[in-house]
């Protein structure tokens, strides 16, 4: 089949899939835009197929029904909860994909460079119309080859750089996300944990990453002396990725994961260069850009610089921290539910510590039985609250909580002062106070939900540990806070008899 | 440890200092609860509720002094009291140590622990055991109850067919615990009322109450945070002005409640006879002050008295004692958080703090020493609301000048991004070949695409974003399906490989979306 219908097939595709990214701009177009995705990807898919695709068809298609299948199994069993480590873990899986991808193509380049050697003709060919016997060599190649064969020796120097961007990009989001990955399940610790050195050791890596890819250039000749500096190279970048994400802190991780997003864009972008294939460097830009942004509205939700986030940890506090004086008054469900039952507006702030108890469910139970009552109960959602962003609306979503009860910082930071009870269910740094009074708290100057403006505030917590950044919260010592200890299923569940 | 709760010998005392409901409390401390039968009868609490809430009832204080370990009560022990007393036992209770120097001597002689409720600190953390100030609510409360119960007419004004009723004034002098409970009460009732205090801070606390300040211009203000929360004397001056304020208030107002309190002194005489004398027959003053004199000049310590010209005068001595289960239960807790204090773990021993602030500020005597004055504590009663600075407010002229200069800066920087941005796309075309430039160009633009769709996406569709976004990057499948048909079996094992891995990526992610998105309903 002819290339044009290829070009036309993936102008369509590019269309569908900007539709598909802008209709995620509110909830009813969303549904819309998956399948305008789904289609591009198929289009893209089967263009290719017939297009520049080189054959093994067959292969092909076993090989994404068994991807198919594995996906299908994926994504049907796991909980929403569970949602930021899926993420995470898929990244890991298209930054790897363009490591083969790219090393393919080097190993491609030797292997037409061996192949005019053969046949005794300079490669890459000098500018201008190919020689008899090099095109009929050039013909008998495979088409991917052929793509190569054609390139001049500039074209094919920045080939090269085009595929050693790929691959490293590709390495780093692999190992960044597996680690990730790891924070997110809780199978590796999560705070931030860096080798000696710290990041002296990222800049050093990178830095020979840079000496590296010079020398690649430079040995491009040498075939298993280029291989070794490339793989080399791809080492250094799976180094790198998995020590950048190690020294960055459990709390971080929304950042995190939307950053490997964006990486695993641009690692396609790249990959798409080096293969002369349009689409993919579009949509991985499309892609890239995306991530890069998701990171940078997140990080202003923290009022942290992107550099920062990156460096791990938060920064260091300028001086002490302000005393915090009074005592976490405890309470019981009884107390909580007699509150609860006064009140007329009621304010929900939930928080990673929601998902980790499952409590999703309880609380959609609660603001049931609440709303039936005729009281007007909403939801609070801070931009970082839980370990991706939007994590929250989407497991208050799977527990049936209406959307348009589920607000935003921005549209609900006002109404806390003429709220009478405010339940904070497994948030901590979100609804700190310090953020505005003390200046020389880690997280000053963060917007926060101003909820100790409301006449009652219920934290629901485990104990009386300090959140995920480790900091000391003056909200659980206000005088208008109580606090409900116990596992938050288990709190709030005991206060679901106790609401008529 | 035993904690035992004795009946009150002052005559008329009503309350209790252990309410069943408590018990159960400090019960859970690790506690056993004693009683002294009868003990709260008076409050409502019989004895047979006690011994349902696991307390047990002695027959007498003396069986009961000699079993407890710490003995709670209300009022200030007497002498007989304070004799049963013995080395290591502690009594928790109403004291006025400055005023009961020979009890506190003889409670220092018995060796025991003695800690006065009305000397728990004004600091944040100890309000939950702030006796003083849950009784002076309740007095406040029941001051305007005793006001309306002598007064012939409603609070509220009314306008009926039978004709029309004007509303009573109130006025209510210091705005303490006592004053604003006074307060919420009068307006509640549907009185106008209106409030003086010698704090100007406590103006904003009267007005959120319903009440009108009663303003006095004047240079010298006092600084309540620096006294602990508690007004000072004032200047002769002062007085004065405040004096012909109240001369000026006093012929239109039908009930005066007189709350104000100095530490350590008698109460201040703020309604002299000749304002009483300006008052119209049927008006009723209550003096919360009574106990320590009286702020009326005409106040009789526990009486109500009817002056010639037909004002009541009310000087009780015992508002809190005349709502004795009220006042049992809040005193109760307030003795009960107290203990909670005194038992870090929770396990029934009793660990007498001395370092911290609370427990040493309320302790006035300790293991055979006068532990009276306390130290100053080192935490700051509330602050005094500082002036705040307001706000320039900005002339219309200087937002519109304010908006154009942000228009412009904002204008500036896209203008030298752009510039830079596109000057630095032109260098790479001046040395890159043109068909690197073609794929560039597009990629550009791509990246300037996306930048312009993500800001419109909604912040809770972000989850699905990046489930969509991931699942649309593994567009590099594109990559690996243009090479798995390479003759070298190397290329076509990893294309392969990367075709499996992106496959699993587009299905996982796509499906994953709009299991979430299916999510989302309206309500």
């Amino acid at each position: 089949m002819d290339f044009g219908f290829t070009m036309a097939a993936y102008a369509v595709a590019t269309v569908l899939f900007v539709l598909s990214l802008g209709g995620l701009s509110n909830q009813e177009k969303a549904k819309r835009a998956v399948w305008y995705g789904i289609a591009g990807m198929t289009l893209a898919v089967l263009a290719t197929m017939v297009g520049p695709g080189s054959g093994l068809w067959l292969l092909s298609l076993v090989l994404i029904g068994i991807g198919a299948l594995v996906g299908w199994q994926l994504a049907t069993k796991v909980q929403m909860t569970q949602m930021p480590e899926l993420v995470a873990i898929m990244h890991s899986l298209v930054g790897l994909a363009a490591v083969f991808v790219g090393l393919n193509a080097h190993i491609e380049i030797g292997r037409v460079a061996a192949a005019f050697a053969e046949g005794g003709l300079p490669f890459p060919q000098p500018e201008g119309p190919m020689a008899t016997q090099a095109y009929q060599l050039w013909l008998g190649m495979t088409d991917f080859a052929m793509i190569i064969g054609k390139k001049t020796a500039v074209e094919v120097t920045i080939l090269r750089i085009e595929l050693m961007l790929g691959i490293w990009i590709g390495a780093v989001t692999f190992t960044g996300s597996v680690v990730a990955y790891g924070k997110l399940a809780g199978r590796i610790d999560s705070a931030p944990k860096q080798l000696t050195g710290g990041h002296m050791l990222n800049a050093g890596a990178a830095g020979l990453s840079l000496l590296l890819a010079i020398l690649y250039i430079v040995y491009a000749d040498s075939a298993a002396g280029s291989l070794l500096i490339l793989l080399a190279l791809t080492a250094l970048a799976l180094f790198i990725g998995y020590h950048l994400i190690m020294g960055i802190g459990g709390a971080d991780m929304p950042v995190v994961v939307s950053m490997l997003n964006s990486y695993s864009g641009w690692a396609a972008a790249a990959i798409g260069f080096s293969l002369g294939n349009e689409l993919l460097s579009v949509v991985g830009a499309l892609v890239g850009s995306s991530g890069a942004i998701l990171s940078y509205i997140m990080c202003k939700a923290m009022n942290r610089s992107f550099i920062s986030v990156i460096l791990g940890g938060f920064g260091g506090a300028s001086g002490p921290a302000m005393a915090i004086e009074g005592e976490q008054v405890a309470i019981d469900a009884d107390g909580v539910a007699t509150a609860l039952n006064e009140a007329d507006s009621v304010i929900i702030v939930p928080g990673y510590g929601m998902a980790v108890a499952q409590a999703q469910q309880s609380v959609s139970e609660l603001t049931r039985k609440l709303r039936a009552k005729g009281k007007n109960v909403r939801f609070a959602i801070h931009p970082v609250a839980g370990r991706l962003p939007g994590h929250m609306n989407v497991l208050l979503a799977e527990a049936k909580v209406p959307y348009d009860i589920v607000l935003e910082m921005d549209e609900i930071n006002e109404d806390f002062p003429s709220t009478d009870v405010v339940i904070v269910i497994g948030s901590n740094d979100i609804v700190n106070p310090a953020a505005q009074d003390d200046p020389n708290s880690p997280i000053a100057g963060m917007p926060v939900l101003e909820v100790w403006k409301a006449k009652n505030v219920f934290v629901s917590k485990r104990g009386q540990g300090t959140g995920y950044s480790g900091i000391e919260n003056p909200l659980f010592y206000k005088e208008n806070t109580r606090m409900f200890y116990g596992d938050a299923k288990a709190s709030v569940d005991s206060l679901l008899p106790m609401i008529e | 440890m035993k904690i035992g709760a004795v009946k009150e010998i002052i005559p008329g005392e009503n309350r209790v200092a252990m309410t069943p409901e408590s018990a159960a409390q400090l019960q859970k401390l690790g506690h056993d609860c004693l009683i002294e039968a009868g003990a709260g009868g008076a409050a409502g609490f019989d004895d047979a509720a006690y011994a349902a809430a696991g307390v047990s009832v002695v027959p007498d204080a003396a069986a009961l002094c000699a079993q407890a370990d710490i003995i709670v009560k209300v009022r200030e022990p007497q002498a007989e009291e304070l004799a049963r007393l013995t080395q290591g036992k502690t009594l928790i209770s109403f004291f006025w140590p400055a005023q009961n120097e020979a009890l506190l001597a003889q409670a220092r002689d018995t060796g025991a622990s003695v800690i006065a409720m009305d000397m728990v600190p004004r600091i944040s953390r100890a309000q939950k055991m702030d006796a003083l100030s849950s009784m002076a609510n309740i007095a406040g409360y029941r001051a305007v109850i005793e006001a309306g119960n002598n007064f012939g007419r409603f609070f509220t004004g009314q306008v009926t067919a039978a004709g029309k009723v004007p509303p009573a004034r109130v006025l209510v002098v210091g705005a303490g615990v006592a004053g604003l409970a006074a307060i919420g009460t009068a307006t509640s009732l549907g009185a106008i009322t209106m409030a003086f205090d010698v704090r100007p801070e406590v103006a904003e606390q009267i007005e959120s109450m319903g009440a009108e300040f009663v303003f006095l211009e004047f240079e010298e203000a006092q600084d309540g945070a620096a006294t602990g929360g508690y007004a000072a004397p004032s200047s002769p001056e002062f007085r004065e002005k405040q004096l012909a304020k109240f001369r000026e208030l006093a012929p239109e107002v039908d009930i005066v409640i007189t709350t104000a309190l100095i530490p350590g002194r008698p109460a201040p005489k703020l309604w002299t006879e000749d304002m009483v004398a300006m008052m119209k027959r049927g008006s009723v003053i209550v003096d919360l002050a009574a106990e320590r004199g009286g702020n009326c000049d005409l106040t009789v310590p526990n009486e109500k008295i009817v002056t010639e010209n037909g004002v009541t005068i009310v000087g009780y001595t015992d508002f809190p004692s005349r709502m004795a289960t009220q006042s049992s239960t809040l005193y109760s807790n307030n003795i009960r958080h107290m203990v909670h204090d005194l038992t870090p773990g929770k396990d029934g021993v009793i660990h007498h703090n001395m370092e911290d602030d609370v427990i040493r500020g309320a302790t006035v005597a300790h293991e055979g020493a006068i532990t009276f004055p306390p130290p100053p504590p080192k935490v700051q009663a509330i602050a005094a609301a500082k002036p705040k600075e307001k706000p320039k407010e900005l002339t219309a002229v200087e937002k519109r000048a304010q908006e154009v200069a942000a228009f412009r800066s904002e204008t500036q920087r896209q203008v030298i991004l752009l510039a830079a941005a596109g000057a630095a796309v032109m260098a790479v075309g001046l040395v890159a070949p043109e068909s690197f430039m073609r794929n560039f160009i597009i990629f550009v633009l791509s990246v300037f695409v996306g930048f312009q769709v993500i800001w419109n996406v909604s912040h809770s569709l972000h989850t699905p974003l990046m489930a969509v976004t991931n699942a649309i990057s593994s567009i590099i499948i594109l990559g690996a399906l243009m090479q798995i048909g390479s003759t070298s079996v190397i290329i076509t094992i990893l294309a392969a490989l990367g075709i499996l891995m992106a496959a699993i990526n587009i299905f996982g992610g796509f499906m994953v979306t709009r299991r979430m998105l299916a999510m989302f309903q309206k309500s």
